[in-house]
């Protein structure tokens, strides 16, 4: 099981709302994935108008909602999203991302570290966007960020692991759940998330723009399952060459001389 | 540098020879190259793409997908007066049209308003034609906060201002404007502005570098494809563009692609643009910038509107009135230009649902107000 805040969650896939062609496919879509946690932009509800078309169903789904604060561009305007969330939605969960870069979202480390600050002290439980920047990732821990979100790559790149370097960083230092969040395009991509330890993976726009939504959803299911128990069974460790005992030019044969 | 300054360096006559000799092999290694690169819109807006159209669809269409996902937001636009001081030979609010003219009271703001919201937009496009001394600043300040307590993203379209006056309008709630250039060529540009503010070529071509820094969020460029040749504006627009990327990485950018339509008194296009080329163009900027929002207006027919959807577009309006009034008395003959797709909000909404997109009425939120 995995522990976020005062929460548990059995499946470590969680899932994201947007792009999706409807209502149902996401239904059906969030369901095969298994997920316990998805995600949705604020900026997407209507609460004025009292017709809305994502967040009703997601709530009949009994699924824990994280709401985003995707489109801030700064500090100010991802606390005041947090805050609405919590009005509206009754939920301190927040996922913190700001993105003032409208090109390749890159999340502003500053604006970031600032707004998961202020959030902390007021007692929502912050789950940052941020690059996969291990310093940082220290910081958002220090001021009471309940887990980290770095990035495989830019959001909705299906680009895969880029940052594995410093993802590994992240994962073996961390005190908190790291849980990777965009870019992961395929399964396998996750499920090497998986393996090298991250705690769950968030993917939204591989299942949500793939010909079948719910196919891919199984599949991400299936690759984060097994990637997480070949993480827990522990890999074989990796070497660049083959350990000879008995080279030509033995280098400790003085010993028995 | 002003772009003012990057345009007059650029040859035009060798981009339009670049244009029109470009080779089966450039628009190749265009299509399947990266983007943001000028030559490579340069080869997918030629005549030799032509030939590719449909692999050049397959491959927007999948890069719009995994950016914008099955979205298409739906916003409308709200003609707040068709008083202009300018002479445009291709527009119906031309100051010499005699047609009844008018200015939006709050009173009927609000009755267009209330008319419009039920309908589900959270989008507004606010419109005027350009008259500086009796729709300006002072009129956008005061009615912006009416607006805004009623759509949470607010655009306009009107005459181009100063960066301290756009400063104010962020500060009112404005989070994006659309600001056309009509033609890239200062040539044709003076042919059809005959008289008033509009004849500054200069002063429009550079108002992005105004609105960006005053904290607006999008900045919409276009030009009306008919004025001059189409390959040419677009490929200028495409610099245009490239260099407010560069510089203002902090907005977002949107593109119009309006056909020049018939209106009262109006000229016909010099270079007619085919429903094919109105693809081409699509299906270049959306390989050229995979970011780039693209908005289709009700100028075109239903039928092609709705092909159009996956190829790139990101917003439509639907339901549009053009003119002021128009949504409380739709019998008022003042309008803009013609309109195509007559087709309410709902039923482009059904259709929308049907082709497998989900239309998005809110994507923004109202309290966002100036803290860019």
């Amino acid at each position: 099981m995995l522990t976020i805040g005062d929460s548990q969650f059995s499946s470590r896939l969680f899932t994201g709302t947007g792009k999706f062609a409807s209502a149902d496919q996401m239904l059906a879509a969030l369901a095969a994935s298994g997920s316990q946690l998805v995600t949705l932009a604020m900026k997407r509800l209507d609460l004025k108008a009292g017709f809305d078309d994502i967040l009703a169903p997601i709530r009949q789904s009994g699924v824990k909602l994280l709401p985003n604060t995707s489109g801030a561009r700064n500090a100010k305007e991802a606390i005041f999203v947090a805050e609405l969330a919590r009005e509206v939605l009754g939920t301190s969960w927040v996922k913190l991302e700001i993105h003032p870069d409208p090109k390749y979202l890159m999340p502003d480390p500053i604006e970031t570290f600032n707004a998961a600050k202020v959030l902390c002290e007021r007692g929502f439980t912050v789950l940052p966007y941020v690059h996969a920047d291990p310093v940082l990732c220290r910081n958002l821990e220090s001021v009471g960020c309940a887990a980290v979100m770095p990035l495989g790559s830019p959001i909705g790149s299906n680009r895969g692991l880029e940052t594995a370097a410093f993802l590994k960083m992240i994962i073996e230092q961390a005190n908190v759940p790291v849980v990777v969040d965009a870019g992961i395009g395929s399964p396998s991509q996750a499920m090497a998330a998986m393996e090298m330890g991250a705690s769950a993976v968030l993917v939204n726009t591989a299942i949500a723009a793939s010909r079948d939504p719910v196919k891919m959803a199984l599949c991400f299911a299936d690759a984060v399952s097994t990637g997480r128990k070949a993480y827990e069974a522990g890999l074989a460790q990796v070497h660049q060459r083959a350990i000879g005992t008995s080279p030509q030019q033995a280098l400790t044969a003085f010993l028995s001389e | 540098m002003s772009f003012f300054d990057t345009l007059s360096g650029l040859s035009r006559e060798q981009l339009r020879m670049a244009l029109y000799s470009t080779t089966a092999a450039q628009v190749e290694a265009a299509i399947e190259g990266e983007q943001g690169n000028l030559d490579h819109l340069l080869a997918m807006l030629s005549p030799a793409a032509e030939e590719y159209l449909e692999p050049m669809a397959q491959r927007a269409a999948a890069l719009t997908r995994q950016r914008f996902g099955h979205n298409i937001g739906l916003y409308l636009p709200l003609y707040l007066s068709n008083l202009c001081a300018n002479e445009c030979d291709y527009c119906g609010f031309t100051m010499s049209n005699k047609l009844k003219r008018k200015v939006l009271s709050h009173d009927e703001l609000a009755a267009e308003m209330a008319v419009i919201k039920p309908q589900g937009f959270d989008s507004i496009l606010l419109v005027s034609g350009e008259h500086e001394t009796k729709v300006g600043i002072d009129y956008f300040a005061d009615i912006l906060p009416l607006v805004k307590a009623e759509f949470s993203h607010v655009a306009m379209e009107v005459q181009p201002l100063s960066s301290e006056h756009y400063g104010i309008l962020v500060e009112k709630g404005l989070d994006a404007v659309m600001l056309y250039q009509e033609t890239y060529d200062p040539e044709t540009y003076r042919r059809h502005h005959l008289r008033g503010n509009k004849q500054d070529y200069g002063y429009r071509l550079e108002s992005p570098e105004r609105i960006a820094p005053a904290g607006v969020d999008k900045i919409g460029l276009g030009v009306l494809l008919g004025l001059d040749d189409w390959r040419m504006d677009a490929l200028l627009m495409g610099y245009h563009l490239d260099y407010l990327e560069r510089r203002f990485w902090r907005s977002r950018y949107s593109i119009s692609l309006p056909r020049l339509r018939p209106c009262v008194g109006g000229i016909t296009p010099k270079v007619q643009l085919t429903d094919k080329g109105l693809v081409q163009l699509i299906c270049a900027f959306r390989l050229f910038n995979e970011q780039l929002e693209i908005s289709l207006s009700t100028r075109e027919t239903p039928s092609l509107r709705d092909n159009l959807l996956g190829l790139g577009i990101t917003q439509m309006s639907a339901g549009s009135r053009t003119e002021p009034g128009g949504y409380v008395n739709p019998a008022a003959q003042l309008d803009q230009f013609e309109i195509s797709d007559e087709r309410s909000a709902a039923e482009v909404a059904s259709v929308l649902r049907s082709r497998g997109f989900t239309p998005v009425w809110k994507d923004w939120e109202a309290g966002w107000i100036g803290t860019n």
